[in-house]
């Protein structure tokens, strides 16, 4: 005899709304697309009246020059003591628009999806854009997604653009660094790409090294705030502290002098680099930045540096001058020995940011 | 950091400098043996710190610059087969062959992988039974029983997809050579810290004895590194030459016995060509025949292979002491890290990767000539 019939069971089978993982659907224009932008991406991102649900976000700005910025995110592993892909994406652009001296206030999100993600960690990192952006004041303003085939991909990558406005007045860049201007650091170095070197787990390292990930607006913002004269920002992105000098130098003609004991490094930074042969000037930051200021103004400015959490570490390192090979950095090392700091070629580790 | 700072403290750096200023009265020349050495002096600024009497040279301490192009090409030929997972340390991956590099190879589909360990290739192996696994083994007596436990764990595991193509060197037929060529101009060595962790340094006192020399056990910081100088311009101005130990918190007397006897299990010397030193006889590791069939060269026939070194670099020269980096005259011209004519510019024990990574300012004068 048949089983009887349990009227619970006789549902339609009705199509699966909801997926763990990411499926090519996703980014295929249908109905899953629209439920992912309005279930993940519109709804962590809602904010002041913006729903990000929109190809194109129509935005108010303030009075001031715009300030335009863009970066993509490839970083392995997604997830790293200190922060994830999703923060670091907030972050390196909100960064890059607060080097120009500007107030950074919206942001798009690009993603590309690999077929599999599990979608558990797709809102994982938008969440942790969303708090991000909130720490760093910044609006999610629009974004895209695309899904790429099963092994096209690494998981996920991000790119986003940011806007922000340069208040009146304000102008940086390296044309303005002058002969005499003290050379600031705004703390430790060279502990985001140690630490993601750290964490891939092909080294078998533990470490308690944690990346200094973070949005630097705020420090840049009480530094124009109190009047200080801001000659020149550079984050210390990737290629470190030694590339952005380097850079610096070069296009300014100057030249800087830096003290190697003066570079600030956490002795487990300076453990691991040593371990790996790696020196941390060299080293990815991806919430450190360097500051040209006049001489006379270098101890108020470190002063307001210091009164801000993100900067509080900042130190002074060297001294812009016009006497030595302009073009060029050079070290004093402690043995009194100077040194040209030179670009290293090619890329010294792979996939940071 | 203790075992860091105290052997780099600058108290202690300029009181060995002052103490080599009061010691040495003639002009001196000595020799770092090994490329760890050579970037350290380079790193520290040490041979701007010295008296002007002494003169430092750069050994061939750079088993990646001393591998003759024949088996750069044959690795590569290895790393392109489809079969093939080819694993190696990172600094192989940038040194030229006649007319590509590993990471030509790997752009191209090949499968290479840069591993931190020769053991990572036993896990590549059981992960990818269908592959063959392939580990290209150079380096001095210091890697070398890794390098000999990979073929060892293989044999245990059963595991016949690894081989490993080796181009192992040693140290003391190398001094050897040098000490007895006709144009040797070195009154003293520094022998290089970890090839004699593991193979002591009895070896050396032959040397010291037969051709009259100082042979100083050196370390790699500013401190052990002044220390060995310091001792070798002693030994030349008392007239003595003997083997003297100034690494003596890791170096002992007769080596790691337990790593060798893991190298003479497997390896047996061998007659070496060594780039820029000619053949050098006794000089390499060759698999001893019960263990031949871990040797990638017999397992991969890759057919004949026509080899060309770039005729413009001087890196033979450089590796013998005969010429500084930078008084090369395609050094950071025609020569980087970027374009490589010679592994000397791209590995990292490498003299012309230390110059161009620490003193790039000559190569900024060429420019500069070259555009005025």
């Amino acid at each position: 005899m048949a089983d009887p019939i349990n009227p619970a069971d006789m549902a339609c089978p009705m199509p699966l709304n909801k997926h763990d993982r990411v499926l090519l659907a996703h980014g295929g224009g249908g109905t899953l697309m629209r439920d992912l932008i309005r279930n993940v991406f519109a709804k962590t991102f809602a904010r002041d009246g913006y729903t990000a649900e929109h190809d194109a976000a129509r935005l108010t700005m303030p009075k001031g020059d715009l300030a335009f910025t863009t970066d993509s995110y490839v970083i392995s592993p997604l997830f790293f003591p200190g922060g994830d892909i999703g923060s670091l994406a907030v972050h390196g652009t909100v960064n890059d628009l607060a080097m120009a001296g500007a107030k950074p206030l919206y942001l798009s999100a690009g993603f590309i999806l690999e077929e599999g993600l599990e979608m558990a960690v797709l809102e994982r990192v938008v969440a942790s854009m969303r708090a991000a952006a909130d720490a760093a004041d910044v609006v999610l303003v629009t974004g895209d997604t695309k899904v790429v085939n099963r092994g096209k991909g690494d998981g996920l990558y991000i790119n986003t653009a940011g806007i922000g406005v340069v208040p009146d007045g304000i102008r940086v860049g390296p044309e303005r660094i002058e002969s005499g201007d003290a050379i600031l650091v705004s703390g430790d170095v060279g502990r985001h790409g140690l630490t993601i070197l750290a964490t891939r787990n092909e080294l078998g390292f533990q470490s308690d090294l944690a990346s200094d990930s973070a949005p630097v607006a705020v420090a840049v913002k009480a530094l124009l705030d109190s009047g200080v004269e801001v000659h020149c920002l550079r984050d210390l992105t990737r290629g470190g502290l030694a590339a952005a000098l380097c850079e610096l130098a070069e296009s300014s003609r100057l030249h800087f002098d830096v003290e190697q004991e003066r570079v600030p490094v956490l002795d487990t930074t300076r453990a691991l680099g040593e371990l790996l042969g790696i020196d941390p000037i060299h080293v990815a930051n991806e919430g450190r930045f360097v500051v040209m200021v006049p001489e006379r103004q270098a101890d108020k400015a470190l002063e307001v540096l210091r009164a801000v959490d993100v900067s509080a570490g900042a130190v002074r390192v060297g001294t812009v001058n016009d006497q030595r090979q302009p073009g060029t950095v050079s070290l004093l090392t402690p043995y009194g020995v100077r040194h040209q700091l030179a670009l290293l070629s090619g890329e010294q580790l792979p996939r940071i940011c | 950091m203790k075992y860091i700072d105290e052997y780099r403290d600058p108290a202690t750096v300029k009181a060995l400098v002052a103490e080599l200023q009061r010691v040495v009265t003639r002009p001196w020349t000595i020799m770092e043996i090994c490329g760890g050495q050579t970037h350290a002096i380079v790193r520290f600024g040490i041979d701007e710190l010295l008296p002007d009497e002494i003169t430092l040279v750069h050994g061939p301490g750079c088993p990646v610059c001393v591998t003759p192009i024949e088996i750069i090409d044959r690795a590569l030929a290895i790393a392109s087969r489809e079969d093939v997972i080819f694993t190696t340390f990172g600094d192989m991956m940038r040194v030229p062959g006649t007319d590509k590099d590993l990471l030509m190879v790997k752009a191209n589909g090949g499968d290479v992988r840069m591993v931190y360990s020769p053991l990572d290739a036993i896990k590549l192996a059981r992960e990818n039974p269908d592959k063959q696994v392939v580990f290209f083994a150079v380096g001095f007596e210091t890697t070398a029983p890794t390098t000999a436990m990979l073929a060892q764990q293989a044999r245990v595991l059963g595991l016949k997809n690894v081989s490993l193509l080796t181009a192992h060197v040693l140290v003391p037929p190398a001094i050897e050579a040098l000490l007895s060529s006709p144009e040797n101009l070195v009154q003293g060595f520094l022998a290089a810290g970890h090839v004699c962790t593991v193979t002591g340094f009895a070896d050396y006192e032959r040397f010291a004895v037969a051709y009259g020399i100082p042979i100083v056990v050196t370390g790699f910081e500013p401190v052990d590194i002044l220390s060995g100088i310091l001792e070798t311009v002693r030994q030349l101005e008392a007239g003595q030459a003997r083997v003297d130990n100034r690494y003596g918190r890791v170096v002992q007397r007769e080596g790691n016995t337990r790593a060798w006897s893991v190298v003479a299990e497997v390896f047996e010397p061998c007659d070496r060509q060594w780039r820029g030193l000619g053949s050098i006889p006794m000089s390499g590791l060759a698999f001893r025949e019960q263990w031949a069939e871990f040797d990638a060269e017999q397992r991969f026939d890759v057919g004949d292979i026509q080899s060309q070194e770039d005729p413009r670099c001087q890196s033979g020269l450089v590796l013998q002491g005969r010429l500084k980096p930078t008084d090369c005259p395609l050094f950071g011209v025609e020569c980087t890290p970027e374009h490589p004519l010679g592994a000397t510019m791209v590995s990292s024990e490498g003299a012309c990767a230390a110059y161009w990574k620490y003193r790039p300012a000559a190569a900024v004068r060429s420019e500069t000539v070259r555009d005025g």
